[in-house]
């Protein structure tokens, strides 16, 4: 190790520096602040137009004003220099600032390293497959880089990135072991960052009108389900989330800290599936309606809602059975019944009044049911995405001016027609429907499913859930998903190229999936199935890293020999030389390395007269292709070998 | 310690391999991780940490992809060294002081360059090369030479980091070259020549036809000699000419040590005698040497010089 470490950088190796820098930063514009992407550019190009030029570095005085500014900006925008993105935008500056400063080898090799670092903090916000693909491309970059620093000038761009390819692929295996067999920790293993999870929308806990139109039109997966009997059908699958008891005349909340005391009667045999749900930064999971059959550290509250021990921040796989018949505590708690009657005190008086006419007329509640849910489908209620503004006493304004609304607007109402007739009544939120994906059959559930529907509840008959809205648009509760193109009235051409791209985008659903499933959400648990298939039950981690070392040192060897003893191929014709010579060995000829041809042929001359013929014209053609003005005489000198006896 | 002088050599070859074509197994390649291979372990057990912090799936997959490139990486950094054939071939003779250039050819057998092999005889003059797919290289390894005699090629590092600079892999090389080292030549002027101790007739008959011209008579020349033909012949002068012979010079000159200021050190006494073998040989003159217990007669062979400087290179040592 006595050698000096700061050995100049050629200039030749600056590019592909550049490139593996550029390649490393490049993703992380797209979510960092404009300033920032601003002074990287231009600090990219200042260190692009220094090399172009060959002129001096600026020297570290200026780069240590640059940082410490840099630092100050970087403070300013996230009110911190740690957590994620405050970390983040720091590693990119001092990225781009290392350009400036690449003046020897170890530069260099601290740009790479930094490169794959940074190619880490890539995941941060998003582990798709484009992604992954896209840092592959990047991991490659940044490993020719390294190479190209090592190799000197003299190797040509082509070699330095098919080795580092190669390169590459060789470490494949290891990867694949590492990643099977390396002793898997859930994480975290600290508190997390306030923001490490940020930007994650999904259905809320509270429901204001308004808030889950906001969803409606967001594309995005809330989970994926897999049945492991058939798919129920579509109108069938109420996805349950946060239940709201509480209203302030605005905003519905759930009560909080309930206790449990659910007693579900199960009518219809469970059915099994299992959740994948992407996070969602809430405790409450989504299950169908009546889960009988719970995953570990999960529990159901009173009001039937499955609830995590924590806040799921990742996506994460549940089972559950479910059973979609059932009765739901027909004998409830007092307490609960009357709040579930409560209603702002004074507001929606006309609601009030029609609710109070319907219970005087009605003989039973059933009867009040129905004549609200007749209300909502004869009376022009008109489904939409896109309501008016509401007054303050929003289901006075909903129920006798506009009629205009989606789920939560129906959900509401109902409930306070209900809670004023004396029914005790309350908001379910969750999803509803699915579409299932022909290609691999999961259900896939969006955020444009969010749902909201209520909750009766009746005596002798328990918590009974009505869905409103189904009384204005049963095509939103048959089809799962409202129908915003009316696709029934597009041209043909245009109908069948929607269907073609509804077919590929199933597969890419399909795709990212598969992805999901078998590659990002292999954890402790997975691992452990894993080994158990493969017939290792109770496998500790210490079992995990003696495995691996096995796995890892037969690769290791496997890797070496066969790397190791590649040597050149001799040329075409020496090879039929060989060969000749070996023909002349089973005569108990044997050709010494000083002999040449013509010698070795006199010398068959007098021992094996009846070789010299055949053996003449090996030599004369091997001679020829060697030392001959004709080359491309192969197949002569491949001839007279085939006529040897 | 017969056992451990074994291990060391075995290990780091101190003694020389000997002449044979070296051929550099397993056993004669060291490799640990140099400084880049330390910063990238540290920064891949940072980035571990951060994958399962935060759960990255494909995090574990990059570090587990990088983890596997480093240990291809130590691989190929072995391979760059593994298989190499080394040669000894010639080194010409060097002056004390002078660097001595020991010419070494590396074969590389693979279908794959050799990238970036740093030879190293003494710090200050690395010598890197690349060696390409299935060819030859000749590479002379400089190494600076301070005294007369034989000059040891001392051991030779041949260091690699190619491919990825995470590994430093080198090896011992002690072939077994020396290089004759002649003594730093001081220039003073040649002592007079001496008249032959040989009869004119003697050589004459030969001598005769190898004639090479004039030159002028100094007082030491014998009259015998003397072209009065020729000296008759210039215009206005008193000057003789003497006849100069290519085969044999009727002067010859006798370097001696005995000549040489007997108050100086013995390497400078042999410097001068040096400084007078190169004057001597460069004008042409048929010169001997003779050094306490050695002598080399007059001759005018082609091997005059390097005779007389090798028995100077060897004198006393």
């Amino acid at each position: 190790m006595s050698r000096p470490a700061h050995r100049p950088l050629d200039q030749t190796a600056r590019p592909w520096l550049m490139a593996a820098a550029l390649a490393t930063i490049l993703p992380h514009l797209e979510h960092q602040a404009l300033w920032l992407s601003s002074l990287i550019g231009l600090m990219l190009l200042w260190a692009a137009w220094l090399w172009q030029r060959n002129e001096r570095l600026p020297n570290s005085g200026l780069l240590a004003i640059i940082v410490c500014l840099s630092c100050c900006a970087v403070y300013l925008e996230y009110q911190t220099l740690f957590g994620r993105d405050a970390g983040v935008a720091l590693l990119v500056i001092f990225m781009a600032m290392k350009m400036l400063e690449l003046k020897t080898r170890r530069d260099g090799m601290v740009v790479v390293t930094l490169g794959y670092f940074l190619l880490l903090t890539h995941y941060f916000y998003s582990q798709s497959i484009p992604t992954g693909l896209w840092l592959l491309i990047a991991l490659w970059l940044v490993t020719s880089a390294l190479i190209r620093l090592n190799s000197g000038p003299d190797a040509t761009p082509r070699s330095i990135l098919r080795y580092a390819a190669s390169l590459l692929v060789q470490a494949l295996p290891f990867m694949l072991a590492l990643y099977l067999l390396f002793p898997r920790i859930n994480g975290p293993l600290w508190g997390l960052p306030q923001d490490a999870h940020s930007g994650k929308t999904g259905l809320s806990e509270q429901m204001t009108p308004g808030s889950i139109a906001h969803l409606a039109l967001n594309n995005d997966i809330a989970f994926r389900v897999r049945f492991d009997a058939e798919t129920p059908p579509g109108k069938l699958l109420y996805w349950r989330g946060p239940v709201m008891e509480y209203f302030d005349g605005t905003t519905w909340r759930p009560q909080p800290n309930r206790p449990g005391s659910e007693r579900i009667e199960v009518i219809a045999t469970p059915l099994s599936y299992e959740i994948t749900l992407e996070a969602h930064n809430q405790r409450w999971l989504l299950a169908l309606d009546a889960p009988t059959g719970l995953p570990p550290e999960t529990g159901l509250n009173g009001t039937l809602t499955a609830t995590h021990r924590q806040i799921i921040n990742e996506r994460r796989q549940f089972r559950f059975a479910s059973t979609l018949d059932y009765r739901f505590n027909v004998a409830e708690n007092p307490n609960i019944l009357r709040r579930n009657l409560q209603l702002p005190a004074g507001r929606n008086p006309q609601t009030l009044k029609l609710a109070s006419e319907w219970r005087a007329t009605a003989k039973a509640p059933e009867e009040v049911v129905n004549k609200a849910l007749t209300l909502f489908a004869e009376q022009n209620f008109v489904y939409t995405l896109q309501p008016p503004l509401l007054g303050p006493e929003g289901v006075d304004d909903f129920l006798f001016s506009s009629r205009r609304g989606f789920c939560e607007h129906y959900a509401a109402a109902f409930v306070v027609l209900m809670r004023a007739a004396g029914i005790p009544a309350r908001v379910v939120g969750g999803y509803q429907g699915g579409e299932v994906n022909p290609v691999d059959g999961y259900l896939t559930v969006r955020q444009s499913d969010a749902h909201a529907w209520s909750e009766i509840w009746l005596e002798g008959r328990g918590w009974i859930r009505i869905d409103p809205t189904a009384a204005v648009s049963p095509a939103r509760i048959e089809n799962g998903r409202i129908d915003q193109s009316g696709s029934a009235n597009l041209p043909a051409l245009s109908q069948l190229r929607t269907a073609w791209l509804k077919n590929l985008r199933h597969r890419w659903e399909a795709i990212n999936n598969a992805w999901n499933q078998q590659i990002l959400s292999y954890d402790m648990q997975r691992q452990r199935q894993l080994l158990a298939r493969l017939g290792w039950q109770e496998a500790g981690w210490q079992d995990l890293v003696i495995l691996l070392a096995l796995c890892c040192t037969i690769l290791l060897g496997a890797i070496t020999a066969w790397t190791l003893h590649q040597k050149t191929q001799p040329d075409p014709a020496t090879r039929l030389w060989h060969k000749a010579l070996r023909h002349l060995a089973r005569r108990q000829v044997n050709c010494a390395p000083w002999e040449t041809p013509n010698a070795l042929l006199h010398r068959v001359q007098t021992e094996h007269p009846m070789l010299a013929e055949p053996f003449g014209r090996v030599v004369n053609a091997y001679l020829d292709v060697r030392y001959g003005r004709t080359s491309n005489n192969l197949n002569l000198l491949r001839e007279a070998i085939a006529q040897l006896p | 310690m017969k056992l451990l002088a074994q291990l060391k050599q075995a290990l780091f070859r101190w003694q020389s391999d000997g002449t044979a074509p070296l051929r550099l197994g397993q056993r004669r390649i060291f490799i640990i991780p140099s400084r880049g291979g330390l910063l990238f372990v540290s920064a891949l057990v940072v980035m571990l940490i951060g994958a399962i912090n935060y759960s990255l799936a494909l995090g574990h997959a990059l570090v587990f992809l990088l983890a596997g490139l480093g240990l291809v990486g130590m691989i190929h950094t072995f391979r760059n060294l593994y298989d190499l054939v080394i040669t000894p071939g010639r080194c010409d003779a060097v002056f004390a002081g002078e660097i001595a250039y020991f010419e070494l050819r590396l074969d590389n057998e693979r279908a794959t360059a050799r990238r970036a092999l740093t030879f190293e005889a003494d710090a200050e003059h690395p010598v890197t090369v690349t060696v390409d797919a299935g060819k030859m290289l000749k590479i002379a390894i400089p190494q600076r030479t301070i005294r007369r005699g034989w000059c040891e090629l001392s051991r030779i590092r041949l260091s690699s980091e190619y491919p990825i600079g995470l590994f430093h892999a080198w090896s011992y090389l002690q072939p077994a070259m020396r290089c004759l080292v002649f003594p730093t030549p001081v220039m003073t002027p040649l002592p007079a020549p001496s008249a032959t101790n040989h009869q004119g007739t003697q050589r004459g008959a030969a001598g005769q036809e190898d004639f090479s011209g004039f030159r002028l008579r100094q007082p030491t020349d014998s009259l015998h000699h003397v072209a009065w033909k020729a000296s008759a012949r210039i215009p206005d002068s008193n000057d003789l000419l003497v006849k100069q012979f290519a085969g044999g010079s009727a002067l010859e000159l006798q370097l001696d040590w005995a000549l040489t200021d007997p108050a100086l050190p013995d390497e400078t006494r042999l410097g001068i005698l040096c400084g007078w073998v190169l004057q001597a040989d460069a004008s042409g003159q048929r010169y001997g040497l003779r050094l306490p217990g050695h002598k080399i007669a007059p001759a005018d062979t082609k091997n005059q010089r390097l005779a007389c400087l090798q028995l100077l290179a060897l004198f006393a040592l």
